[in-house]
């Protein structure tokens, strides 16, 4: 039944306006199962699998046990599944701290961010004040400018500042939000100024007007935002690798990196893809169910949007 | 209101650019007390060492071949997505989905796959008769081995990107050419790819940019930058390696930053122009 379905409407795609006798559309459409199939499906197929084998292959080796991972006679599944791995991991470098100080650091890095960029857009959009168009150009050059190159002097700064191996230090210097800020000034743009005037009207101060009336109104936007600030604060690496020296404040990625250093040799892969698991499921589980935010947020400015 | 993001960004953002030409002209060990005034001696050591050509070339070939293999490989891919076949939005999401993952996690997930006698490939190799080519030991292999992983795991933003750009395009156009007798290759040649043109100009920008700043992947699957030694990473590896030449590393961030202003002002001022916002 379903391929049936499946293979009409395809049909239909390939075929516009193809309204010849009733006979001759049925058996276009038979001669089109094979043609459907290899140039619908199978590409398709081709395209999950590439993505999915590496995925699911971290995480089956995740409960395999060294035995089965130094092997040359490779299987599938664990013949035993073990959380062997997993203990291992925990044992050997504090994976319970990493986890927790990437729970701790995206948190707050996130939300902070978030309201930044809602009180910058409002202000942007809303508020009169000297210089704004100049200010807004700044904010958009921010944008272009990355954080990589940045990074010897703010290790320089927070370093001065007794920041290492402190969590503001890794927080702090990323807070500022050029991305957010873009992204929802073009949201509130959107927003009729005559709802907002009147509740000038009514009295209702700039922050009651921000949190009764746009925020709500813009959640869609705001939502996008907070997603991909999320999704780019967990992954993030370079700043908080050069920032800690201490385990017991490093976040999961940096984590990762002192474990791939301490498991070296092909008996450490199973402790290194149980740690991949923790870094990646995550992430994974949340695109999963969120896809459409994330996939508009980070795709946003594209010359589709 | 708008006040603290502004002085975050002018703080993290803007400061480290004036900052980093400062020391750029410093011979300066990171984390000493003295440091002496060289001028432009950082950017003369850089462009009449060795080291030049190596870091050039490499950036240069890594640029060229993840950002040829990514947009390549994501207009296949747009194509094959831009169907209304069952299962496509899973396939849409599958595709974009590395994207989003830590760099980290899945440069470790790869070196596992690449292990010359215990990964996946090469048992599959084996299967096929021939051994495993040494991917840890030779810089070439090194190399591809990260571009290979940086296409799988960037492709899709291009393929996203591309099927925007496929679905919006003018369907009467695309209906005169069908009725014109057009091939599906000709009709796609002809007609598709040069009304694909601004969004190919868009992602041939984005895609260099995003490139000359890859740092995650190349850290992790080669840790003593074997074959892999970019602008971005010699950057990091003179500055906080083991010779913590902060001038010189700093210098090495501005001609980094100099190729992307660069190219960020090609783009403002040529493609965004070109590219129609709807």
């Amino acid at each position: 039944m379903s391929l049936a379905t499946v293979k009409s409407s395809a049909t239909k795609t390939e075929t516009p306006g193809g309204s010849s006798a009733p006979g001759r559309v049925s058996a276009g459409r038979r001669r089109r199962i094979l043609p459907t199939i290899l140039g619908g499906y199978l590409p398709l197929v081709v395209i999950v699998l590439v993505v999915a084998v590496p995925l699911g292959w971290m995480i089956l080796s995740s409960f395999k046990q060294v035995s089965e991972i130094i092997t040359l006679d490779l299987r599938l599944l664990p013949q035993r599944w073990s959380f062997a791995n997993y203990t291992e991991a925990f044992r050997t470098a504090p994976f319970g701290r990493f986890f927790l100080n990437s729970v701790l650091v995206t948190t707050i890095g996130a939300t902070v961010k978030v309201l930044l960029a809602i009180h910058t857009a409002y202000a942007l959009v809303f508020v009169r004040f000297p210089a704004k168009n100049v200010i807004f150009v700044a904010v958009l050059v921010a944008l272009m400018v990355p954080p990589q190159v940045a990074i010897l002097p703010n290790y320089i700064l927070i370093a001065g500042m007794n920041g290492l191996n402190t969590y503001w230090g890794i927080i702090v210097p990323s807070l500022g939000t050029a991305f957010g800020t873009f992204l929802l000034r073009q949201a509130f743009r959107s927003l009729p100024i005559s709802m907002l005037e009147a509740a000038e009207v009514d009295g209702a101060g700039h922050l009651a007007r921000l949190w009764r009336m746009v925020i709500p109104v813009t959640a869609p936007s705001i939502a996008t935002v907070a997603l991909v600030t999320i999704v780019s604060e967990w992954n993030e690496y370079i700043w908080p690798l050069i920032i800690t020296t201490d385990p017991n404040l490093m976040t999961l990625p940096v984590g990762l990196t002192l474990l791939q250093n301490n498991e070296s040799g092909p008996a450490g892969y199973g402790v290194m893809m149980a740690g991949a698991v923790i870094v990646i499921l995550p992430v994974l589980a949340v695109f999963a169910f969120l896809q459409r935010y994330i996939v508009a947020g980070l795709t946003a400015g594209t010359a589709s949007n | 209101m708008a006040l603290p993001n502004f002085v975050l960004i002018g703080a993290f953002t803007y400061r480290p650019l004036i900052m980093n030409i400062y020391y750029s002209t410093l011979n300066w060990t990171l984390g000493s007390a003295s440091a002496t005034i060289v001028g432009f001696g950082n950017y003369v050591r850089f462009f009449t060492s060795d080291a030049a050509g190596v870091v050039l070339t490499t950036t240069a070939i890594f640029a060229v071949l993840t950002v040829g293999g990514s947009m390549l490989l994501g207009l296949l891919v747009a194509l094959a997505l831009n169907t209304k076949v069952r299962g496509q939005t899973l396939a849409r999401a599958s595709v974009f989905a590395p994207y989003v993952l830590s760099g980290v996690g899945v440069g470790l997930v790869w070196l596992f796959i690449f292990d010359p006698v215990y990964g996946v490939l090469a048992y599959v190799l084996r299967r096929f008769g021939t051994e495993s080519p040494r991917w840890f030991n030779d810089p070439t292999l090194s190399l591809v081995m990260v571009i290979v992983v940086y296409v799988w795991k960037n492709l899709g933003y291009c393929a996203i990107v591309y099927l925007a750009g496929l679905q919006s395009l003018p369907a009467d156009v695309m209906e005169a050419a069908s009725l014109d007798g057009a091939s599906t290759l000709r009709r796609f040649w002809h007609v598709s790819l040069p009304l694909l043109g601004p969004t190919t100009l868009f992602l041939l920008i984005t895609t260099i940019l995003s490139s000359l700043q890859a740092f995650d992947l190349i850290k992790i699957m080669t840790p003593t930058s074997q074959g892999t030694r970019t602008l971005i990473y010699e950057a990091y590896v003179q500055g906080f390696g083991a010779y913590q030449r902060a001038g010189y590393s700093a210098a090495i961030s501005v001609i980094l930053f100099v190729f992307l202003i660069t190219l960020t002002i090609v783009q403002i001022a040529w493609v965004d122009r070109k590219v129609h916002y709807s």
